[in-house]
């Protein structure tokens, strides 16, 4: 099967052109088949593979394919697939979860009117296509044993990522409704949700952004190792830091760059939120469990380079912390369920930076196995209940769907408890690893860590008893709602089962004298370098571990006396803290900000661009305004070209003048 | 006082006389063939003996000949298989195009050959007097070439506008070797720079300084760099399809044959040149970006992201190197193909008496016509340079060489740049796959045509094979070495 992993990417391309180019014609129910049958192949295979690496004890093999390119003697590009346990560990969790995702979406997908026919959406084989795509070039990207490779496939999520989006591109924005404050007080209005075409826009350009900085990294790479094999770059990491000092921090850094594009980190995560427009198959497929752990996968893949530079490491695990901080505080207020489901993501996106960032990277792996199982979990079942209810997904419309969506509010619980962190559920460990690591490296770091599990657990919670106790507050949608068909909620189901026994693969061995599953398994890619191993005595792991699970429960307890117990609570505190209230219910104006910085600053761009490319790519970070803008300034130029040849000539005169007085002058 | 006899050595003018000869039968066969798209097909298999020819040169360098005109060697002979790849695909959409519009002639295929004998006659001459007949060859049938369609005003403009500014561009060329001239007593390229290594104190001679800078201005009009690419939207936009096509590609490849021999071989030791065309680049690369944002027609929009690219070769241009050289060599031959094929697409796309083809027609293209969508899009990523396509390793190609050639900055200008046109080439494939058809009826395409849809079978299966596996083309055009 090692020699064969190759079928893991092809599997999915094929899927993806029977899908495109034959879709339409046979419609959707073989769609329906093919498009998830060729992710379950690709699943065996892995899964083969798996068990050949575990045989091998953890060897890493690579399957040559073919050389892509040789440029001189000195460059050359094999298409190589490295199976290591890296590798096909994020192969499992990408099919596997993504097998998933795709049965769920087969019904996703489709409609159901009142008397029981079924609507297929107008583009459902072109949903498959993209969705097959999506599967091989994230295996791409994990597979490539080289950085070229891990580029085209970064590349490649991010087109897949930009076109689901996008998906629905005729749809509007959505108004959504202010937050009543009670009778006598101004209600607090709140901006509209991005149309769907939009959101594509923006997660694309900010992407983009984050590109460069990966492509940069890339290209430093080569000029300092004048390679991309990672087996050839690792092994030589230390003696290039001896000797030139400054270049793997500069590596490191540019590619975090493009880490915290991609997996959403300060400043460059304004673009997740708003990609919830796209179906919700995506969001959990794409946006929690996969696309955006990709910078993970990449630091943990590099930490040869990344263990080389201490400086850039605190910074990642700095700007992890504070993203897990700040965007658990805006999902405090969100009355969008995915848009909770979102920020949740981005902060949970945090913790695994700050994991890797203080050198746990096994803890960060382990939290992104948990959080594809966990996170999928809550997408789909907010997925199913917006399913039940007709595309509705704010929460002040819900309430008291427990009795109609049993197996959608079972579920959704136990992937809400994993994420809250709740004793002896799979997010529960691996969040308490990543804490106990961070103690050991920052108690500051944990600080913020725990703050943000206790916010973690009370929003979660939050959103759980507003959509399913209480009474319903949309009596109309209540009496529609129903639970889904089988194609739902058994994925559903399954993903719940790994949510509550996920956290096996890495019990706390300090604790219960069993072997850390995934700290073994992971071993021999950190074995030449050494990972930085935790030496916490018993008692003080008992405390971190204790001190997690009270901090989850109580968070879980408020949530539960907020909107169970007394649900007066929350809009008597949303008046007296009014306005910190509104900052965060506005997501802290950032979008504005952006936009706002953008506008203004676009008078000042013809002088951003004389004063060079850093200041242009620092402008750049403000995204929002920026196709307006260069369009604009695009237009004006446009008006230059007037169709008269004497204005040519007269510009063509200019220029002449600068080019031959300056040859003339020196 | 002996006579000195000079050495003719034909084999260096094999491919060029191979396209003269087609294209004067070509001429000839036009007063007897009723059908004129047989003239096409001759020509078409004039091109084919003709890179029969090249790759049988390709293994024996000739020396410099015809008193050291001109010289047929590895870098002569790839350009001329990129002539002759765009020449054949342009030819290939004008057996579709031309029918379709009424203009199918027999004139059409001789001036298409003879320019291209042009351009192949620069790309060999290693005299400033050659390069000059070369440029004017290649020039003044583009000129008719972009006035071909008589009855539309605009081509009519487009092909005065190309005359009255290409005429300038003539003259400063003239100039620049005039003081060229002056100054080192030589219009040879390799006397050239004899005379600066052996007077190293006049490196910086005035004269010879302002003759190179003419010279870059007359060579900046043809690849239309910023600022000397006022004629290009305008040209590019009014010429029929089938020309911007040909022109689009064989016109800058030719003026980057000529500007990158004379700068490497004559100029190599004097650096100045160096930080010129590094500022050109980074104007050409951005201009031609940022204005193509704000277009709305893709044939215009081509036209400018056409000024961008040659902001990309330019950055080959800089290091001044062989892996330079054979970059520019690369990247020339994949946009040959898919610059080509993207107007390929636009030519049967086009509607009839109306020029250019807004973004609009593109809506839905993909349920209306999947495979030719899917063939744009290949066109587009490609010029894009994302990765699998050809464009990928073309962009890659040049900024190695040129963070290889100490010009990192550049290479950072570059892919910035690449960024920003991702936006209006993926604007179309938006157009084609994200958005519903507009009415039928309100869109008459012409009929498809069997030569136009090869070639844009051919340009797509190129672009994405030799994207997968570039080492044929690497190969080849590491052979593009001067001789």
């Amino acid at each position: 099967m090692t020699q064969l992993i190759w079928l893991v990417i092809a599997l999915p391309i094929f899927g993806m052109l029977f899908n495109g180019i034959l879709g339409r014609r046979v419609g959707y129910k073989v769609v329906s088949i093919v498009g998830p049958t060729m992710v379950f192949l690709a699943f065996l295979v892995g899964f083969g593979a798996f068990i050949e690496t575990i045989r091998r004890g953890g060897v890493a093999v690579t399957v040559h394919l073919w050389t892509w390119a040789t440029i001189g003697n000195m460059f050359s590009v094999p298409i190589n697939l490295l199976v290591d346990p890296l590798s096909i560990l994020m192969v499992l969790v990408v099919t596997g979860v993504g097998f998933l995702i795709h049965v769920y979406a087969t019904d996703y997908m489709i409609h159901r009117d009142e008397l029981g026919h079924v609507h297929p959406d107008r583009d459902f084989s072109r949903f498959f296509t993209f969705l097959n795509l999506f599967i091989a070039s994230m295996l791409i990207l994990v597979l490539g044993d080289n950085y070229l490779m891990m580029y085209v496939g970064w590349e490649l999520v991010g087109l897949c990522s930009y076109l689901l989006i996008g998906f629905w591109y005729d749809r509007p924005e959505q108004a959504q409704a202010p937050i009543d404050l009670g009778a006598d007080h101004e209600p607090i209005k709140l901006t509209p949700l991005l149309s769907p075409a939009a959101s594509g826009m923006k997660a694309f350009i900010v992407n983009r952004i984050g590109d460069v900085g990966f492509a940069l990294g890339v290209f430093l790479i080569w000029q300092t190792f004048g390679t991309l094999q990672f087996d050839k770059i690792f092994p030589f990491a230390k003696f290039v830091s001896e000797n030139s000092p400054s270049a793997i921090p500069w590596i490191t850094f540019l590619l975090f760059i493009g880490a915290m594009g991609k997996s959403a980190q300060i400043p460059l995560y304004v673009w997740l939120p708003d990609a919830m427009a796209g179906p919700t198959p995506v969001s959990a497929l794409i946006h929690a469990a996969t696309m955006v752990t990709a910078g993970v996968y990449m630091i943990v893949r590099s930490n040869a380079l990344y263990a080389l530079s201490p400086t850039v490491s605190l910074f990642i695990a700095t700007i992890g912390a504070l993203t897990a901080l700040f965007a658990a505080t805006i999902a405090l207020v969100q009355v969008d369920l995915k848009r909770i489901l979102a920020y949740s993501t981005v902060s949970q996106l945090g913790y695994m930076f700050m994991a890797v960032g203080v050198g746990a990277y096994t803890s960060g792996m382990f939290h992104l196995t948990t959080h594809a199982f966990f996170k999928a979990l809550l997408f789909l079942g907010a997925g199913s209940v917006m399913h039940a209810l007709h595309d509705v997904i704010d929460i002040r419309r819900m309430g008291g769907l427990r009795d109609k969506m049993p197996d959608t509010y079972r579920t959704f619980v136990i992937g809400g408890l994993a994420l809250a962190g709740f004793p002896l559920m799979s997010g529960f460990f691996s969040k308490d690893e990543i804490l106990a690591k961070a103690f050991e490296f920052s108690p500051i770091l944990w600080g913020i860590g725990i703050i943000t599990a206790g916010l973690t657990a009370f929003y979660t919670f939050r959103a759980i008893f507003l959509a399913f106790h209480g009474q319903p507050r949309d009596q109309h949608l209540y009496d529609h709602a129903h639970e889904n068909h089988l194609a739902i909620t058994i994925p559903l189901w399954i993903l719940a089962i790994l949510a509550m026994f996920g956290g096996l693969l890495g019990l706390p061995s300090a604790i219960i004298p069993v072997p850390h599953l995934f700290d073994k398994w992971l071993h021999s890619i950190f074995m030449a370098h050494g990972e930085v191993e935790a030496h916490a005595s018993l008692l003080k792991e008992l405390v971190l571990l204790s001190t997690s699970g009270i901090v989850a429960i109580g968070g879980i307890g408020l949530a539960y006396f907020f909107y169970v117990v007394s649900p007066t609570i929350p809009q008597n505190l949303a008046r007296q803290a009014r306005p910190l209230f509104n900052l965060l219910a506005n997501k802290y104006y950032i979008d504005e900000l952006y936009h706002e910085v953008f506008v203004k600053s676009g008078l000042g761009f013809a002088k951003n661009m004389a004063q060079g490319v850093d200041r242009l790519i620092i402008d750049a970070v403000f995204v929002d305004g920026l196709p307006k803008l260069v369009n604009s300034l695009g237009q004006m130029l446009s008006h230059l070209q007037s169709g008269y040849i004497r204005h040519y000539a007269l510009a063509t005169f200019i220029g002449v003048l600068v080019m031959v007085s300056y040859f003339f002058l020196r | 006082m002996p006579i000195i006899i000079p050495t003719l050595d034909f084999a260096a003018l094999i491919p060029i006389l191979a396209i003269i000869t087609t294209g004067l039968v070509v001429l000839l066969l036009d007063i007897y063939v009723e059908d004129k798209a047989v003239l096409g097909y001759v020509s078409l298999i004039g091109l084919l003996a003709t890179a029969i020819a090249c790759f049988g040169l390709l293994t024996q360098t000739v020396a410099p000949t015809f008193q050291n005109m001109l010289v047929s060697d590895g870098y002569s002979l790839v350009l001329d298989l990129i002539f002759v790849v765009t020449a054949t695909l342009s030819i290939m959409i004008a057996l579709s195009y031309l029918p379709a519009r009424d203009m199918q002639s027999g004139e059409y295929y001789a001036l298409l050959l003879f320019a291209t004998s042009g351009m192949m006659l620069m790309g060999a001459a290693t005299d400033l007097i050659v390069v000059f007949l070369g440029l004017e060859i290649m020039s003044i049938a583009l000129y008719v070439l972009a006035a071909f369609n008589r009855r539309q005003l605009g081509s009519g403009e487009a092909g005065l506008k190309y005359f009255v500014l290409g005429a300038f561009a003539s003259a400063f060329f003239l100039y620049g070797v005039a003081l060229t001239y002056g100054a080192t007593g030589s219009t040879n390229l390799q006397t050239i720079a004899m005379w600066f290594s052996a007077n190293p104190a006049y490196a910086h001679n005035p004269i010879a300084m302002v003759g190179l800078a003419l010279l870059l201005i007359g060579f900046a009009f043809k690849i239309a760099a910023v600022p000397f690419q006022w004629w290009t939207p305008d040209v590019y936009h009014g010429a029929p399809t089938s020309v911007t096509a040909f022109m689009s590609v064989g016109a800058k490849a030719a003026g980057f044959a000529a500007l990158v021999r004379l700068l490497l071989v004559s100029f190599g030791a004097i650096p100045d040149w160096r930080w010129v065309i590094s500022w050109l680049a980074v104007l050409t690369m951005t201009g031609g970006n940022i204005v193509a944002l704000a277009q709305k027609d893709v044939k215009r929009m081509l036209a400018y992201s056409s000024i961008a690219h040659a902001g990309y070769i330019l950055v080959g241009v800089v290091p001044g190197t062989p892996d330079g050289v054979k970059g520019i060599l690369f990247y020339l031959m994949s946009y040959a193909f898919m610059n080509i094929g993207a107007f390929a697409v636009i030519a049967l796309l086009e509607q009839r008496d109306q020029i250019g083809s807004s973004i609009e027609s593109y809506m839905g293209l993909s349920s209306r016509k999947p495979l030719l969508a899917l063939m744009m899009l290949f066109f587009m990523f490609s010029l894009t340079g994302i990765p699998p396509f050809i464009g990928f390793w073309g962009k890659w190609y040049v900024f190695w060489a040129a963070v290889k050639g100490g010009a990192s900055w550049l290479a950072i200008v570059g892919m910035i740049n690449s960024v920003i046109s991702a936006f209006y080439y993926l604007s179309v494939v938006v157009q084609m796959y994200m958005r519903s058809p507009t009415e039928p009826s309100e869109l008459e395409f012409a009929p498809l045509s069997l030569p136009v849809t090869l070639t844009i079978a051919l340009a797509g299966a190129v672009t994405l094979l030799l994207g997968l596996w570039p080492t044929p083309l690497i190969k080849l055009t590491a052979l593009g070495i001067f001789g």
